[in-house]
C-alpha cells in the first residue's frame, strides 16, 4: 500500500514535470521519493474521499437523476415510505400502551377547547323581554369577547397543527413523555438516519436541481420561438421539480388528473408554504407570477423567464393594481400561453383551513381550475411560519422531516356567473376547494398573520347592535 | 362532551415538565400565587398558558392592548375596548400570565361543589355571582369610582353603536337606563343597585364559560 500511494504521489507530480517543458529538471522528484508519512497518509484520505464522492455521485446520477428525466419511479421511496409508516404505526401503539390514561390531554387539533353557544345575536340579547337596551347586554357581549381571547378561529391558523399522536420528530414533541427505553433507540435511529443520511442526500439533489434548472433554462432560452423550444422548457420544467421534490422525500398524489388546468386558464389552490409552487409545477407547467426578488430567487426567475413566459412585476408595479390585471389579461388572452398559478389568500396557512380569497385574482375573467392541497402532518409539516423561520431554516426543517406527503385535487374548471360579483366568485370557489380539501372555511382574512382587522367588519357589528336597540324607533 | 372539572385545582408544580422550561411570564412565578389556586383547574391553566403565549407574538413574556387587538373576534366585538381594559387595571400597559388568569377566572362555570365547601374565610371565588357582577359593572364603570354616572353610560353606549346612532337617541337611552336603576336618586347607578337590577338574571349561566376535556 505503501508503495503504490508513493508511486501515485510520484506519478500526480510527474505531470507537471512534463508541461513545464522538456530538459528541465524541475526539482520536485527527489524530495518526494523521500516525502514524510503524513503526506502520504493525506493522499490515502484524499484518494479514498474522492472514490467515495465519485460513487456516490453515479449512485445518485443513475438511480434519481436519470428516473427525473423521463418521469419514471424506481420504487426506492415507495420501499421507505412503507417501513416509516410501519415504524410510526409500532411508536403509536407504544405511547398508547405507555402513557397511562389520565395523564393524556386531548390535543385541540380541530376541536374547539371551549363548548360555544353559537346563537346569533338577536338570541344571545333577548334575555327577558322584549326589545331596547339593556344593562344586562353586557353579559352577552362580555362572553362573546372572552371567549375570543380564550380561543379564536384565526390565531391557531397561523401555527403548525398539533399532531394527536407523535411522529417521533423532536419538534412535534409537545405533550409527550419518555416511554420506554426502545422508543427512545428508535428515536435516536431515525435522528441519525435523518440527519446523517438523508439530509446530505437531500441537499446534493436540491444543490442539483436549482443548477440544472437555471442552466437548463438560459441554454433552451437561447433557441428561437418553436415548439421544439416550448418542448424542451418543458423538460427542462419537469425534470428540475421532480429533482426538487425528490429532494424532499415527497409523495405526492394526484386525484382528478382529468382536469388538470388547460392553457389559457387560471389555475388557483390554498397556500400553505412556498412547496406548493414544486407540487404542482411537478405535474404540469404554469406560468408563475410574482414579485421580483434579488439574490438567488433573482437569478431563477431571471433564468426561467427566458425559457417560457412568467409575468414577474417589480415591486412598484405590484401596487398598481389596474396595470397587474392589464399584464394578466394579456397572458390569458394568448391561447398558447401556459395556464397562470395563483394563490388568492396572500399568505401561508397552516393547512387547516382556507381563508378569505382576496378578489383581484377573480376580476381578471378567464376559466378558473381549482386545486386543492393537503398535506398529511404525520410526516413533516410543511407550513412555513414567516415569523418564526426564515426561508433557510425552513427548507432545513424540511429537508429534515421524514418526508412531504401529500394529496392534490384537481377540480372541475368554474367560470364567474350572470349577476355574482367577484367576491361572491371567490367565496364559491374557497367552498369547493374547502370542501374538496377536507378544510375548513374562515371568512376572515389571511392578512390579520399581520395587521389588525378592518374597522368595516367592527362597523357591522355596531349596525347590527343598533338596530335592535333603536331599531322599530321604539325608543321612550 | 360537558364534564365538570372533577380534579382539585393543584398548583403550577404538578404539570408536566416542559411547562416549567417555558421562558418567559411563566409558571414558575405563578406558583407563588395565591390568588389563582383555586380560579382554575391544572388542565385549564396549561391551555391557558398555551393560548398565553400564541397570542404573545414577540415573546415579550406578557401581552400589550396591541396584542389583543389582533384578535379579529374581540376587535369587531361592540364592547371590545371595554373588554381589553379590563386586562390593564390601574393604568398597566403590560398584562402577565396570572392576570391574564385572573380576569379569565371570573367566567369559571359555578360548581355545586365550590359553594358547599366554602371557607367563609377565604376569599371569595372569583367566579361567584357577585364578582361576575362586580366584572361587568366595571365594563361600564369608566373611572371606577364606584358608580356608573349617566355620563359614562352615555359613553360606554357610543362604543357600542358606533356612528349608527344619534346623540339625542343615545341620550334618552342612557338617561332611562340610569333611572330605572337608580334607588337614590344621586343620578348614577352604584354596585348595589346595579346587583339588584339584575337580580332576577341568571348571571352564573350567562357569564359563564366551559372549558371541554
Amino acid at each position: 500500500m505503501g508503495e503504490v500511494s508513493a508511486g501515485l504521489g510520484a506519478l500526480l507530480l510527474e505531470l507537471p514535470r512534463d508541461c513545464l517543458g522538456t530538459g528541465t529538471a524541475v526539482a520536485l522528484g527527489p524530495p518526494l521519493r523521500t516525502s514524510p508519512e503524513w503526506v502520504r497518509r493525506v493522499m490515502e484520505g484524499a484518494e479514498l474521499a474522492g472514490k467515495i464522492l465519485s460513487t456516490w455521485l453515479t449512485l445518485v446520477l443513475g438511480f434519481i437523476l436519470l428516473p427525473s428525466v423521463f418521469g419514471v419511479s424506481l420504487g426506492i421511496s415507495e420501499i421507505y415510505m412503507k417501513i416509516l409508516v410501519k415504524t410510526l404505526e409500532w411508536a403509536t401503539i407504544r405511547i398508547e400502551k405507555g402513557t397511562p390514561k389520565e395523564s393524556i390531554l386531548k390535543n385541540s387539533a380541530s376541536v374547539g377547547i371551549i363548548q360555544r353557544d353559537e346563537s346569533p345575536m338577536e338570541k344571545g340579547l333577548s334575555g327577558l323581554r322584549g326589545r331596547d337596551f339593556e344593562l344586562s347586554d353586557v353579559f352577552y357581549f362580555s362572553k362573546k369577547g372572552l371567549e375570543a381571547i380564550v380561543e379564536d378561529e384565526v390565531t391557531q391558523r397561523f401555527s403548525s397543527e398539533e399532531l394527536v399522536s407523535w411522529n417521533l420528530l423532536t419538534r412535534t414533541n409537545v405533550n409527550f413523555q419518555y416511554i420506554s427505553l426502545r422508543l427512545t433507540m428508535v428515536w435516536v435511529l431515525g435522528v441519525i438516519v435523518r440527519y446523517c443520511v438523508l439530509l446530505p442526500l437531500r441537499v446534493t439533489l436540491a444543490f442539483i436541481g436549482i443548477s440544472l434548472l437555471v442552466i437548463g433554462t438560459t441554454l433552451v432560452g437561447q433557441l428561437p420561438d418553436s415548439s421544439l423550444k416550448n418542448w424542451l422548457s418543458e423538460l427542462v420544467h419537469l425534470t428540475c421539480c421532480r429533482i426538487c421534490v425528490r429532494s424532499l422525500s415527497g409523495t405526492i398524489h394526484y386525484h382528478n388528473k382529468q382536469y388538470r388546468p388547460q392553457k389559457g386558464g387560471i389555475c388557483v389552490a390554498n397556500h400553505t408554504s412556498p412547496i406548493d409552487v414544486l407540487i404542482l409545477t411537478t405535474d404540469g407547467c404554469y406560468a408563475m407570477v410574482g414579485q421580483v426578488h434579488g439574490g438567488l430567487m433573482g437569478i431563477i426567475q431571471r433564468a426561467m423567464v427566458k425559457a417560457c413566459p412568467h409575468v414577474w412585476f417589480e415591486r412598484s408595479e405590484m401596487k398598481d393594481r389596474h396595470l397587474v390585471t392589464k399584464r394578466l389579461k394579456e397572458h390569458i388572452a394568448d391561447k398558447k400561453k401556459l395556464p397562470i398559478l395563483i394563490f388568492p389568500e396572500g399568505t401561508c396557512i397552516n393547512n387547516t383551513s382556507v381563508m378569505m380569497f382576496k378578489k383581484g385574482s377573480f376580476e381578471i375573467g378567464g376559466t378558473i381550475h381549482p386545486v386543492a392541497i393537503k398535506y398529511n402532518p404525520q410526516f413533516g409539516d410543511a407550513f412555513w411560519n414567516s415569523s418564526k423561520y426564515n426561508m433557510v431554516s425552513y427548507l432545513l426543517r424540511m429537508m429534515t422531516s421524514w418526508a412531504i406527503v401529500c394529496d392534490v385535487w384537481y377540480m372541475p374548471p368554474m367560470t364567474r356567473e350572470e349577476g355574482e360579483d367577484a367576491v361572491q366568485f371567490a367565496n364559491r370557489v374557497k367552498s369547493a376547494i374547502a370542501i374538496q380539501g377536507g378544510l375548513t372555511e374562515l371568512p376572515w382574512d389571511g392578512g390579520l398573520k399581520r395587521a389588525k382587522v378592518k374597522d368595516t367588519l367592527k362597523e357591522e357589528q355596531q349596525k347590527n347592535y343598533s338596530k335592535m336597540i333603536v331599531g322599530n324607533g321604539s325608543v321612550s | 362532551m360537558i364534564a365538570p372539572s372533577s380534579q382539585p385545582p393543584l398548583s403550577l408544580a404538578h404539570l408536566p415538565g416542559r411547562l416549567g422550561r417555558v421562558s418567559g411570564a411563566g409558571p414558575r412565578r405563578v406558583t407563588h400565587h395565591p390568588f389563582l389556586l383555586p380560579a382554575v383547574s391544572q388542565a385549564s391553566l396549561l391551555r391557558l398558558h398555551h393560548r398565553f403565549r400564541a397570542l404573545d407574538r414577540n415573546k415579550k413574556g406578557y401581552l400589550s392592548r396591541m396584542d389583543l387587538q389582533q384578535i379579529g373576534a374581540l376587535a369587531v366585538n361592540p364592547l371590545g375596548d371595554r373588554i381589553i381594559e379590563s386586562f390593564f387595571p390601574d393604568g398597566s400597559q403590560q398584562v402577565d400570565f396570572p392576570g391574564f388568569v385572573r380576569v379569565l377566572a371570573h367566567f369559571r362555570p359555578v360548581e355545586d361543589e365550590d359553594t358547599e365547601t366554602q371557607d367563609p374565610k377565604k376569599p371569595e371565588p372569583l367566579n361567584s355571582r357577585r364578582n361576575k357582577l362586580h366584572y361587568a359593572f366595571q365594563l361600564y364603570d369608566l373611572d371606577r369610582d364606584g358608580k356608573i354616572s349617566r355620563h359614562e353610560m352615555l359613553q360606554v353606549l357610543r362604543l357600542m353603536v358606533g356612528v349608527q346612532v344619534t346623540e339625542e337617541q343615545l341620550e334618552n337611552i342612557a338617561d332611562r337606563t340610569v333611572q330605572e336603576a337608580d334607588e337614590d336618586g344621586d343620578g348614577a347607578v352604584s354596585f348595589v343597585e346595579f346587583t339588584k337590577s339584575l337580580e332576577k338574571m341568571d348571571v352564573e349561566q350567562k357569564m359563564s364559560i366551559r372549558i371541554l376535556k
